[in-house]
């Protein structure tokens, strides 16, 4: 009976399992639908290749920015005791609990042609909105938490001995940092830099409602997908999909051995 | 070198850490602090370092104020409870670690400070381990390569704090033995932190008592031991038997023992006497300790008394006569210190 | 008064100063823009703007839809989580991997993967079709997209609790005697309440967020099957950013509001 339970139960699982799975077989079976070729010619289309290099400057910016920023802030909060951390923690967090237009919308509100600042900058001949500075804006407003939430867990948890130890034995503040304290960090800061820069190439709400949609341009490879998809060219937009899912198991996969790494189940649910 | 601190306070909130806390401690010494834990013994300790900042008072190392040294160019070697190893770097690059991060101007050359740092690891007779990393050894030899760290800097004063906390009992009393001798050899001056009496007095040249903050009784040993300045003192060092009495015209007197007084210089009112067991004699003759059980087993035979409302431990000279259970005895009280209970 | 206490260790200013900074321009300025944009309007124009039928019946979309989703990925959550906790079998670890895969998609990947999916022709789609369910371009589509979407959370934030759940309370609970239903109904459940509750409310706040996930499959017919974040893309298209920023705040300030109260259920759960 119990035997009966526990198989039944293990069963069902992995019925759901295979269920996750079915997109990615969709994705790939899709892609392939006519042959390598068709993949590898929707692959090298000059506006594929536009989209693929626009993503890659996209996170190329945003994922070091945040990086250092993120990694400054896990330095104040988690090595110092000060009023208002909690607060900066959750202001930290913040861009994780909205939804992902809105991440957009905001800055289309900043700089947009109607926006805050949209006539000075039309004024200056800059473009914000609808051009890779806006994409950006959107990417590093998604991503912003990644770094700092992966480093300040674990920087709580080591303890500043190490850095007091440095410090009695002569070494300075860079040194410290970058001897003892990098070194001690720097699993969970590529942890943190990996999901960082997979969000940033997948992302696809924030960066729609910035980007204004010009072929060539302003499509990074969600977006590609899209407008592929909505054009009803499936094996055009299931091949950049694929490249995409690829990332993305390419992340998953390091994540599996990095979180291996760190020793425990330390992980992050976004 | 020598150390002198004056007047150190520090709160922690609305409780003082450090309380007005004086302390010179001579080049050369091998100085305890001791005291139950929140003390301020630790804080004393990351205070002399400079990793914690006192809010009033001087440090002075040879004379030299402290106040605007920062940690770490007070060249203090500290060997901190949980020893603070660098993780990710083998045994030799920790021992290394202080001679690295100097400037370039006053660094050894690579091959001095490797050679340096294998001088030292021998010294601490884990030569062997240099290429190990801090988790693939043992607590024992992880304090070691921690003191070894801290000496390779030349410090002009060693801290230890609970160097022998986390260690198991046995490896415990070698280390003692161990770094008390590599004081004298190396010429140290050292300070180390300890809530362990035995181990306090049988290192130190001095120990410092602490409590709540401030210094109860900086003395040798056997001076604290057999003059202990104050109840607590007393209390904290070694087994003690105490007993409510009260002062009056210069004498103390006891509640439920008659016929004994002790002429003492304490001020009049409640009072509170204070023996070691092997203090209290037991007289021939009937009186008002009544003997409640007597283990005769080991050198000094330990008896048990029932003396003014409360159980006493007595331990009597080895050879002495046994008294027997339920017999009621007369007690000396002679060697007891007074101590004013206010 | 210094701001931190006293501290050896370098640096506090600098990295505080960046990440305020940071934090200032990146986060809080344009939140800023967001809050402050629908007052033009006036009070009048934000109700108009929020209440008119088409807002209304994507805010019921969105906010049923993701507790909808999120209700059912509480039971589908907690059989995956306790079966990846309690159990060994072949293919465990890989398993343990394709949880993560509807958050480790990119959401556009994820959306279009499930309208093919759920297409009248597609794999799981024709299946469908002859029992006359149509799951592609209709509200029901949107749910299966945020049931997708929403399950590791719920089973990644059990996983943990399951693991440190005593396993010796279920033990007594048997050999008093209760059966293994009354076991999980009286032990287990009230343990796992408090977590059970949060990815509900995670799920939930996720789901009436998403977007990319959402619009392929979602079919977005005005008043059946469009969603609130993709009338605020519409909004913004139309260069209505007061309604837009409306709308933003609105779906944000809800979403709060349920996680507020899901919070101090959850409270007085653990309290209980």
């Amino acid at each position: 009976m119990t035997r009966l339970r526990r198989g039944a139960l293990i069963a069902l699982t992995l019925v759901m399992m295979t269920l996750l799975l079915l997109p990615l077989g969709v994705i790939f079976t899709q892609a392939f639908a006519r042959g390598w070729g068709a993949v590898l010619e929707a692959l090298t289309d000059p506006e594929a290749v536009d989209a693929i290099r626009l993503t890659l400057m996209v996170a190329a910016v945003s994922v070091p920015l945040n990086a250092i920023c993120g990694t400054a802030a896990a330095w104040c909060i988690g090595r110092f005791q000060f009023p208002g951390r909690a607060l900066l923690m959750t202001l930290i967090e913040l861009p994780f609990s909205v939804s992902p237009v809105i991440s957009g919308l905001v800055w289309v509100l900043l700089f947009g042609a109607n926006g805050w600042f949209g006539p000075w900058l039309d004024h200056h001949g800059i473009r914000v909105i609808f051009a890779l500075p806006g994409l950006i804006l959107a990417t590093v407003f998604v991503t912003f938490p990644f770094v700092a939430r992966s480093l300040i867990p674990l920087m709580r948890e080591q303890g500043a001995g190490e850095e007091e130890a440095a410090l009695t034995l002569g070494a300075n503040g860079w040194q410290t940092f970058l001897r003892v304290t990098l070194p001690n960090i720097r699993w969970a800061l590529l942890y943190g830099v990996l999901l960082c820069n997979a969000r940033a190439m997948g992302e696809f709400g924030a960066v729609a409602v910035v980007s204004g949609h010009i072929r060539g341009q302003t499509l990074t490879m969600p977006l590609y997908v899209e407008a592929l998809f909505n054009d009803y060219d499936w094996v055009g937009a299931f091949s950049v999909a694929a490249l995409l899912s690829l990332l993305a198991l390419v992340t998953l996969g390091l994540r599996f051995a990095l979180e291996r790494r760190m020793g425990s189940s330390r992980r992050d649910i976004v | 070198m020598s150390l002198e601190l004056r007047d150190l306070r520090k709160k922690f909130g609305p409780t003082a850490a450090l309380n007005g806390l004086s302390l010179s401690v001579p080049r050369g010494e091998f100085l305890a602090l001791l005291g139950p834990s929140g003390s301020g013994k630790t804080t004393l300790l990351r205070v002399v370092a400079g990793l914690e900042f006192a809010e009033s008072g001087a440090i002075e190392i040879d004379g030299r104020s402290m106040r605007d040294v920062p940690a770490r160019k007070r060249g203090i070697g500290l060997v901190f409870q949980h020893y603070a190893l660098f993780r990710h770097m083998t045994v030799a690059r920790n021992v290394a670690f202080g001679l690295e991060v100097r400037p370039r101007r006053e660094r050894p050359s690579a091959a001095a400070i490797r050679a340096r740092a294998n001088e030292l690891l021998d010294l601490m007779g884990i030569g062997e381990l240099a290429q190990r990393y801090p988790e693939q050894i043992s607590g024992g030899q992880r304090q070691r390569v921690a003191l070894a760290r801290a000496l390779a800097i030349e410090p002009s004063l060693l801290l230890l704090d609970e160097p022998f906390g986390a260690l198991d009992a046995k490896v415990r009393k070698n280390l003692r033995i161990w770094l008390r001798d590599l004081h004298d050899r190396m010429g140290l001056t050292s300070i180390f932190v300890t809530h362990d009496q035995n181990e306090a007095l049988e290192m130190a040249d001095r120990v410092a008592v602490l409590q709540a903050g401030r210094i109860e009784q900086v003395d040798t040993p056997d001076r604290l031991y057999a003059e202990p300045v104050n109840a607590f003192v007393h209390e904290f060092l070694g087994e003690s038997v105490r007993l409510d009495c009260v002062v009056a015209d210069g004498v103390a007197r006891f509640h439920n023992i008659p016929d004994v007084c002790l002429p003492t210089g304490c001020a009049a009112g409640p009072a509170i006497a204070l023996l070691r067991p092997h203090e209290i004699g037991l007289l021939p003759g009937p009186g008002p300790a009544h003997v409640e059980s007597v283990h005769a087993a080991g050198p000094m035979p330990r008896i048990r008394l029932a003396l003014a409302g409360r159980i006493v431990e007595v331990l009597l000279p080895e050879g002495a006569a046994l008294p027997m259970v339920g017999q009621s005895r007369g007690v000396d009280l002679s060697r007891a210190r007074i101590y004013s209970a206010a | 008064m210094r701001l931190a206490r006293r501290s050896v260790l370098p640096g506090f200013g600098l990295t505080l100063g960046l990440t305020l900074t940071w934090i200032s321009l990146i986060v809080l300025l344009p939140l800023a823009a967001l809050v402050l944009r629908p007052w033009e309007l006036g009070i009048s124009g934000i109700w108009h703007s929020l209440t008119e039928p088409r807002v209304l019946a994507a805010l019921r979309l969105s906010f049923g839809a993701a507790a909808l989703a999120a209700a059912i990925n509480v039971p589908l959550g907690l059989l995956i989580a306790w079966v990846m906790v309690r159990y060994r079998f072949p293919g465990r670890g890989l398993a343990d991997s394709v949880i993560d895969m509807p958050l480790a998609l990119p959401t556009a990947v994820a959306g279009i993967s499930l309208t093919a999916l759920f297409a009248p022709k597609g794999w799981i789609g024709a299946l469908l079709v002859p029992l006359g369910i149509k799951v592609a371009y209709t509200p029901l589509g949107v749910l299966v997209a945020l049931i997708f979407v929403g399950l590791p959370f719920v089973v990644r934030m059990l996983e943990p609790v399951i693991v440190d759940l005593p396993a010796d309370a279920e033990e007594a609970a048997a050999t008093l005697g209760a059966t293994r239903l009354q076991t999980l109904w009286r032990v287990v459940l009230p343990a796992l309440g408090p977590t059970l509750l949060a990815g509900f409310g995670a799920a939930l706040a996720r789901g009436v967020g998403e977007y990319g996930s959402v619009i392929f499959i979602a079919g977005n017919m005005p008043m059946v099957s469009e969603i609130a974040p993709l009338l605020i893309v519409i909004r913004l298209e139309q260069l209505d950013y007061a309604g837009a920023a409306a709308l933003g705040v609105a779906t944000l300030v809800l979403s709060f509001v349920i996680l507020l109260l899901i919070n101090r259920l959850q409270r007085r759960f653990a309290r209980s």
